[in-house]
């Protein structure tokens, strides 16, 4: 059924459909209306679930942990100050292989304190072993919810997933979602089956010391896993296909067939890509766009593939890796080192803060990128789109 | 590699040979197999004709390494890590630290 509804109210919606045992959370903007929602839920009588005020993000996350580890099922959302309060559980809700779900409202990192939109918050933490998706509009943002749970909580995966949407941008602006019926959902999750449990009467040790013998090994097969859990991932967008009627990649192309150039997106800033790319095209230049969905695992093979033979690859970014430059432009980069034939790149940072994202920053993008190629490199690296020189 | 203790679905303990995910220890109980004493430098010596059994030293014992023995009491070197506290604390100075190599 079509609904109208804002990002935090779609992912809090979803998180209703996939029935959480445990709920802990602690309101951030932009994600507040997430645990508002799930309260009003539980006050009302519609969602059964443990719903649990704490005193601060880190408390958030390590009561999912607890409870995660005592076989829940269990989710949460924040954002930004949020997420970064979490910094040290997150590492230990992947390593001890409890697949939490979360959503994560894309805001700034402080300081300057800022509370708008970019993807800074969950850039940063791509090294925490979690699956990382990130959503284009307000029905993926419910639709990756629901693949989160699938995937995370999948044998062969066992492994945390958040979801990122960007600030205001999605978690505010109303939008048309198709809200999938509770039966369709309970059919396409099954209930989920912890591969440990604390109980009392079968006791067990959960996050143990793992000395100089054995951490390496679990850092090895932790990793596996999550560059494993790509092929899960697949799989869960094709039975999502299959259930709902909406197909969905790790990676997908919009009118890279020809392109000579290819601009990278991730996130709500794809929408506008779009719209500059069909402008381009219409004058006569060879524009394409491919869009990550997921950015842990890592979907080199994907990218590649959508790039094709593109002579120049664009990656836009709405985060910075301070002192380096463009993270996902590094990652893609290393991938292309080996190979014989690769394309040039460029790396561009736009839309921090909360800075507007409009076409003509994809049109500078693509025309400094070409002038870029002329010159065999760029002016300056990272480039940064839609940036206000005059008040530096 | 030394002996690593850790359970096994199957029930019990036994040497690990493989890991379990997220490193669970599916049976209470490995700590006690996995003998940590190695991590030493110092160890206590009690000398037997000075020890008074007032067992100040096993109560004070961080790791519970420190048991009463007939005579004196008797530093458990499979987990002791000589830290010490026991022979701060013996208030008859009969616990001396001993370095365990020169």
């Amino acid at each position: 059924m079509m609904q109208i509804m804002r990002g935090n109210e779609a992912t809090a919606l979803a998180a209703k459909l996939c029935r959480p045992n445990v709920i802990p959370a602690y309101p951030i903007t932009p994600s507040t209306m997430f645990p508002e929602r799930i309260s009003e839920y539980v006050a009302d009588g519609e969602l059964d679930t443990y719903f649990m005020l704490v005193e601060s993000e880190h408390s958030a996350m390590s009561a999912a942990i607890g409870a995660s580890a005592a076989g829940a099922r269990v989710c949460t959302a924040t954002a930004s100050q949020g997420l970064a309060l979490m910094h040290e559980m997150l590492f230990i809700a992947a390593g001890m292989r409890l697949p939490i779900v979360m959503a994560v409202g894309n805001r700034a990192l402080s300081a300057p304190i800022n509370i708008w939109c970019d993807q800074q918050d969950t850039v940063s933490e791509r090294d925490a072993g979690w699956i990382q998706f990130y959503a284009e509009n307000n029905q993926e943002c419910l639709d990756f919810m629901i693949a989160a749970f699938k995937a995370g909580e999948d044998k062969r995966v066992y492994l945390p997933a958040m979801v990122g949407l960007d600030a205001f941008v999605l978690t505010h602006t109303m939008e048309p979602v198709d809200v999938p019926e509770q039966a369709k959902v309970d059919g396409f999750l099954p209930s989920y089956a912890p591969h440990c449990i604390l109980d009392t009467k079968n006791p067990m040790t959960i996050g143990a010391l793992g000395t100089p013998e054995f951490y390496m090994e679990t850092r090895y097969a932790l990793n596996k896993a999550l560059m494993d859990s790509a092929a899960v991932i697949d799989e869960v967008f094709r039975q999502f296909g299959d259930a709902f009627g909406r197909k969905y990649q790790r990676v997908s192309a919009y009118r890279t067939a020809d392109a000579e150039t290819v601009i990278i997106s991730m996130g709500s800033m794809t929408g506008t890509a779009r719209v500059a790319v069909d402008r381009l095209r219409a004058a006569g230049k060879k524009v394409g766009l491919v869009k990550m969905s997921v950015l842990r695992p890592f979907p080199h093979r994907e990218l590649k593939e959508a790039i094709g033979n593109a002579r120049i690859v664009a990656v836009a970014e709405r985060a910075i890796s301070l002192g380096y430059g463009g993270a996902i432009f590094g990652e893609l980069a290393g991938h292309y080192v080996n190979d014989s034939r690769r394309p040039f790149m460029t790396s561009f940072i736009l839309g921090l803060g909360g800075r507007d994202i409009l076409p003509e920053h994809f049109e500078e993008i693509v025309a400094e990128s070409e002038k870029a190629l002329a010159a065999g490199k760029m002016d300056e690296m990272p480039g940064w789109a839609g940036l206000n020189r005059e008040v530096l | 590699m030394r002996p690593y203790w850790l359970s096994s679905r199957r029930g019990g303990l036994e040497e690990m040979t493989k890991i379990t995910l997220g490193l669970v220890a599916h049976t209470p109980g490995a700590s006690k197999r996995n003998k940590t004493g190695g991590w030493r430098t110092l160890r206590p010596v009690v000398d037997e004709t000075k020890c008074k059994r007032c067992w100040l030293c096993v109560i004070y014992c961080p790791d519970s390494a420190m048991k009463k023995g007939a005579k004196s009491s008797r530093p458990d070197y499979d987990y002791c890590k000589g830290c010490g506290i026991c022979a701060k604390e013996c208030p008859s100075k009969c616990i001396t630290m001993v370095a365990e190599a020169r």
